[in-house]
């Protein structure tokens, strides 16, 4: 990065002090090597986003595939069906949805909402960039040569069998790790030492909270999924013996090992996408978020508890029936601060200045898909009704609802909230409440059917079915097909936007926290002034309606 | 919004002067987002390490008996020598690392340099020890097990006693890959202690590598015990 040349040699620019971050410095190399939280945070945006449509493709041929039972009159053999559900699996997961939130809207938003002029460690922050690139790279690399058929979650046996690529997407998973990691210290370390002068803990904004709690398990959970894959490329490599029931070894193991990760994995998924809610919400119904302290905590919460529920991936796999009953009820748990939120969020919204914007809409949506995929949960975790639906669509449907359905709606909201900030210019706004509206239907009209079939005993991850749930199937993908067509549209318009967009306004949504208070985008160290912290959330005199 | 150039007092003697990060207010708050980084880097490193020890402790309630035969062919004499070379060079670090706050630049190279020496017998031990379980025909991470003489007889009749060698193998590799790094790294810091890099007014990366060579060193002594004695 350049020196800062002081201010006064700097030429104005549409009445700025500085020039925004970014026509600061031009070129490719300028972005390639750029320390700027911001423009690695629109890095980001732009590779997560292309993961998205790789296994958004990967989604709808598999979606395509069950359009008839089979085995006749189907559109891919059953050994390439399994390798496009876990790709698909494999690239939503670990490409997409880990480092969504964190890598694209936190880095942009995060320094901002601090009154930071940066992250603690830019180089770093880089390097976890390149780190997921190379990780991404190995995953495609991987699906192009051998494919990958172990499901997303490489259980063993299988894993050490299958004659596709596993080890070098166990490297792409590896890697992907290790980015995700330096982020999340990075995030802690910048929340710690870099806030504001005058923002204690409790002036921190709720996204904030939340990605300290995902944060904390990123850097605590995934050094573990660094040393499952390792023990397994080693496995597959040299028969040590950890996993593989020849050697002694035992598959279970693993499955322990994995899920201590994969499940607190899931709150780094949705913790960040719960923050971005609550900014919404208070930001466009412009009231203060209820119970604050609340919701603060119970991002706290949710991330403890996760780090004692694993074995409820694991409750056909041969567990004690003490263990069965503790993760039971711990995972019962979970449901407390989750409530919390939901009321907090409602009650913010209750009473509030409502604007419809394109970014409330896609809060509504997270709303009302995540109460779905958070009482479903509550099913899961219940022993008795776990067995039953085991490894059936009803896991599937749960499990889209609250990562799919929430945490991607939740990115979307976010990436609708801060885009003119990111880009000082305005996308459509009525295409923009329309593809809401598509994509709310779109979830609808594939996964209900999903938590019905299920229930009924249909099988996840089966190439074939009997004919009992051909219409629900039917359903499911042409809900998928208008969820393919609601994000193109989303795609198309905010391209669009780019080119032709209307030029957003310093302040677009009249947002109070300090995002809002540094130039439109903002310069290439943010703010204009060293920011001070006031009281949080102050939209002045509340209006009675 | 941007901050004057920062410039951390240099002492006299030939010292390189620092620079503070553009992005930081103050020189403190750079040393204590550094230092803040650095223990949750160390977290990770146990928690790593940690799904290590859960894995010996899930197979040696497995195969108590395996271990124990295991375990009894490792040489606790070697283990302890090598505890002793890395407690040594602890003390020798910790050190270097207050003659380094001290300006004492001299003084910090020697005591860097002992580290070395021991993280280096450390690593010849462990190379002994090594060898001496190939010669006994009890290679890790291949196909071939035989294991010859006094091996073969004691381990004759346990259940899966690979399994125990290849997770002392894995624990005591990737273990030693960390005092190489460690090594490496220290050898990073004579090079530029030697130039006057590391002084009163700057002296991080000394501190920072130091706390990283407790937690190799803190990991062994969790290491000796299980893997030589407890079996
Ligand atoms: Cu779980």
């Amino acid at each position: 990065m350049t020196t800062h040349a002081p201010a006064h040699e700097i030429p104005t620019v549409e009445g700025r002090r500085e020039p925004d971050y970014l026509r600061v410095t031009k070129g490719f190399m300028s972005w390639v090597t750029t320390l700027d939280h911001k423009r690695i945070g629109l890095m980001y945006l732009f590779g997560v986003t292309l993961a998205f449509i790789v296994g958004g493709i990967f989604a709808m041929l598999l979606r395509a595939h069950l359009w008839n039972p089979g085995p006749d009159g189907q559109m891919f053999s059953p050994q390439d069906y399994n390798q496009l559900f876990t790709l698909h699996g494999a690239f939503m997961v670990f490409a997409f949805i880990i480092p969504a939130i964190p890598g694209s809207i936190a880095n942009f938003a995060l320094p901002l909402l601090i009154g930071a002029p940066d992250v603690a460690l830019p180089k770093l922050n880089l390097a976890s960039f390149y780190l997921w690139l190379f990780g991404t790279v190995l995953l495609s690399y991987s699906a192009i040569t051998n494919g990958l058929d172990t499901g997303w979650t490489f259980y063993t046996p299988w894993s050490l069998k299958s004659q596709t690529a596993v080890l070098s997407a166990g490297l792409g998973v590896f890697v992907i790790g290790f980015s995700s990691i330096f982020t999340g210290l990075n995030f802690l370390v910048t929340m710690h030492k870099m806030r504001a002068r005058g923002m204690g803990w409790f002036q921190m904004p709720l996204f904030c909270w939340a990605i300290y709690a995902s944060s904390v398990l990123q850097v605590l959970a995934t050094p573990v999924l660094g040393i499952t894959v390792a023990l397994l490329a080693f496995e597959h490599i040299y028969h040590i013996g950890v996993f593989d029931p020849a050697e002694g070894g035992d598959p279970v193991l693993f499955q322990h090992f994995f899920w201590f990760y994969s499940h607190p994995a899931v709150y780094i998924m949705i913790l960040p996408g719960m923050g971005i809610i609550s900014e919404v919400v208070s930001t466009h119904s412009r009231r203060p978020l209820f119970g604050y302290k609340l919701l603060a905590f119970s991002s706290i919460a949710i991330a403890v508890i996760s780090f004692l529920v694993w074995g409820h991936h694991m409750y056909t796999s041969g567990q004690s029936e003490f263990a069965m009953q503790a993760f039971s009820f711990l995972t019962v748990l979970v449901a407390i601060p989750t409530a919390i939120k939901m009321w907090s969020w409602v009650a913010t919204i209750w009473g509030g200045s409502i604007a419809l914007t394109a970014p409330m809409l896609y809060a509504i949506a997270f709303l009302v898909i995540f109460t779905i995929g958070g009482l479903t949960g509550v099913y899961l975790a219940a022993l008795a009704i776990d067995i039953h639906l085991h490894d059936t669509y009803f896991v599937v449907a749960h499990f889209h609802a609250v990562m799919m359905g929430s945490t991607a709606i939740a990115f979307f909201a976010g990436v609708h909230h801060w885009w003119p900030k990111m880009f000082g210019r305005m996308y459509n706004e009525k295409l923009a409440s329309i593809a809401a509206i598509v994509i709310l239907t779109g979830f609808m009209v594939t996964f209900l059917p999903q938590f019905e079939m299920g229930s009924q005993g249909m099988p996840r991850r089966y190439a074939t079915y009997s004919e009992q749930w051909v219409g629900y199937h039917r359903a499911s993908t042409v809900g998928a097909m208008i969820l393919g067509a609601g994000f193109a549209l989303m795609v198309g318009y905010l391209l669009h936007s780019l080119i032709a967009g209307r030029k957003a306004k310093p302040n677009e949504w009249g947002g109070v926290t300090l995002d809002w208070k540094c130039p439109t985008p903002p310069n290439l160290y943010n703010f204009d002034d060293e920011p001070i912290a006031g009281k949080l959330y102050d939209y002045g005199p509340t209006l009675k309606r | 919004m941007s901050h004057a150039t920062i410039v951390t007092p240099t002492p006299e003697g030939g010292f390189q002067p620092h620079t503070v990060a553009h992005h930081f207010k103050t020189a403190e708050q750079e040393f204590q987002a550094a230092k803040f980084a650095f223990w949750l880097f160390l977290v990770t490193e146990v928690m790593l390490f940690g799904g290590l020890f859960a894995a010996y402790i899930y197979y040696h309630g497995f195969y108590p008996k395996s271990f124990q035969a295991g375990g009894s062919l490792l040489d606790w004499r070697l283990g302890a020598l090598n505890t002793m070379f890395l407690l040594t060079s602890s003390w020798t670090m910790a050190n270097g690392v207050r003659c380094s706050q001290l300006s004492r630049r001299k003084e910090m190279v020697v005591w860097l340099w002992w580290t070395v020496v021991l993280a280096g017998g450390f690593m010849v031990v462990k190379y002994f020890e090594y060898s001496g379980k190939f010669h006994h025909g009890i290679f890790p991470f291949t196909q071939v097990w035989h294991p010859e003489g006094h091996y073969g007889e004691v381990l004759a009749g346990v259940a899966f006693p690979k399994l125990f060698f290849n997770i002392y193998f894995t624990m005591t590799g990737i273990h030693g890959l960390h005092v190489l790094v460690g090594m490496i790294a220290i050898g990073w810091l004579i090079w530029r202690g030697g130039q006057g890099r590391f002084h009163s007014g700057w002296y991080i990366p000394v501190d920072l590598i130091g706390l990283y060579w407790h937690v190799v060193d803190l990991i062994w002594i969790f290491l000796f015990p299980l893997l030589y004695l407890v079996p």
